[in-house]
């Protein structure tokens, strides 16, 4: 379970005040709200790249709120994927366990098996910018897996992909949810995606998360 | 009426672009026929001028690198960080940058007069020592070195950074392993800078360094010592030289900087 505890949070004129919720393990929620309302900022305090000014995190039993970035078992997929530049596809989604000093030969089989899923074993050793929009967050989702996450966090993965594209993508996303049970929270503006992909739809309204659908919460 | 509105336009355009240009060369041009070549290369087998090669080249190296030095961290903290004071502490760095050279020499001298100069001066001699002609470099290079590594890393989203950060990278590796490969082209860039504006330098190196030929003096003091003296041949020379010196860096900087 993610759960948001009195989170608060201000940047020059903007702020967000005691914001509490909470994602069910295993569930799939999807956070929606108007543009600037906070959604990213939320992500990003989960995240550990922004600190709060007062509240807590938790993921399952344990306080992340002191923890570093690194330290919180998050997967981060951003909203353009930040892949890293100057590294190729293996390279990027090899970047974790590299991070870790595990085997070389584990590292290879983890980009293996995840490129497979993904469907681009074909462009391993090419770099982001010959990349299409498609690969990239493939290639994002990939990396982020590849550090075997408790919590993935997706900030609007599909956002600059086609129809067509997004649907496949968003199949996708749903069967590694619902393989690895992963506890999944993306934030989106497209009302069918959301529908597509939660179990629980919550909203981002004046800093306060409300519930709009799925099953009740607990905590 | 659009067609020609255009080509009125990018005349207009072309004609100003074309004029600088032409001006320049013709500046190029008449110092290059000014003298024989035959006098041209009589000055450059003079040993002070050769000396005076050997240390610009070495001295500009040694600067760009401690500039690279200064620079990453220094660019890196202006577009990264968020604190108090930050626009006072970017216009105090760009103060080499505006302020006369001349000042910036005299302003180097007088702090070496101090008791923290002469404390500084026991670990290293500097005022009118190659070292002193280094510093003086150093001071207006890295100052533009700065400003390249700052407009570099303002230019290259943080995103990739703080994603390495969640993958288990602290901050230090997150920039080392992921930024600063994709800053390399901005490094060569300021390093570049840094060179070419130690190359021109004349004025703090001449007030803090001195001009002692075979010892202080690099490429611009030896065409002011020559003129002083009348010897217009080999000032020419060497304003060649360093004309030649420019073109390659000019060049080099296209050609590297679009394969690095």
């Amino acid at each position: 379970m993610i759960r948001f505890d009195k989170i608060s949070w201000s940047a020059g004129s903007f702020a967000l005040e005691e914001v509490s919720f909470a994602v069910p393990a295993g569930s799939y929620a999807v956070l929606m709200g108007r543009s600037g309302s906070g959604k990213t900022s939320l992500l990003e305090i989960l995240c550990g790249l922004r600190t709060p000014s007062s509240g807590s995190l938790w993921i399952g039993d344990n306080e992340i709120t002191s923890l570093s970035p690194g330290e919180r078992g998050i997967g981060y997929v951003p909203q353009d994927g930040a892949l890293f530049p100057t590294m190729t596809v293996r390279e990027n989604i090899g970047f974790a366990q590299r991070i870790r000093g595990e085997p070389a030969a584990a590292t290879k089989a983890t980009v293996g098996s995840l490129a497979e899923r993904l469907g681009i074993g074909a462009v391993l050793d090419r770099r982001p910018q010959n990349l299409s929009g498609g690969e990239r967050q493939r290639v994002a989702l990939g990396r982020a897996l590849a550090s075997r996450p408790q919590v993935l966090v997706l900030d609007e993965p599909l956002s600059a992909l086609d129809e067509e594209l997004r649907e496949g993508l968003a199949r996708l996303l749903k069967d590694i949810q619902r393989d690895l049970k992963l506890t999944t929270l993306h934030v989106t503006h497209h009302r069918q995606e959301a529908a597509q992909l939660a179990d629980h739809v919550l909203r981002l309204e004046n800093g306060a998360v409300v519930r709009e659908s799925g099953p009740p919460q607990n905590g | 009426m659009t067609l020609r509105g255009s080509r009125w336009f990018w005349g207009l355009l072309a004609g100003i672009t074309g004029a600088y240009l032409a001006f320049i060369l013709a500046m190029l041009a008449a110092t290059a026929v000014y003298s024989a070549p035959s006098d041209l290369w009589k000055a450059l087998q003079s040993r002070e001028i050769q000396h005076s090669i050997w240390l610009s080249l070495c001295t500009c190296t040694v600067t760009a690198l401690l500039s690279l030095f200064i620079a990453i961290p220094s660019g890196y903290v202006l577009s990264r960080a968020t604190f108090p004071g930050k626009s006072w502490v970017q216009a105090a760095l760009d103060i080499p940058i505006v302020l006369p050279p001349m000042v910036m020499g005299l302003a180097l001298l007088i702090l070496f007069q101090t008791w923290f100069g002469r404390l500084l001066e026991k670990a290293v001699a500097l005022t009118y020592t190659v070292n002193g002609v280094v510093l003086a470099q150093l001071v207006i290079g890295a100052a533009f070195a700065i400003r390249t590594m700052h407009g570099t890393f303002d230019h290259l989203s943080a995103r990739p950074e703080e994603v390495a950060m969640t993958l288990g990278c602290s901050r230090a590796r997150a920039a080392w392993l992921v930024t600063l490969p994709a800053a390399r082209r901005g490094i060569f860039a300021a390093g570049t800078v840094a060179w070419a504006r130690s190359m021109g330098e004349f004025g703090p190196i001449l007030v803090f360094a001195g001009a002692t030929r075979m010892k202080t003096e690099v490429l611009p003091t030896t065409v002011w010592l020559e003129l002083s003296v009348g010897n217009l041949e080999a000032a020419v020379a060497v304003s060649l030289l360093m004309v030649v010196f420019a073109m390659i860096i000019l060049v080099a900087v296209r050609r590297v900087g679009e394969r690095v």
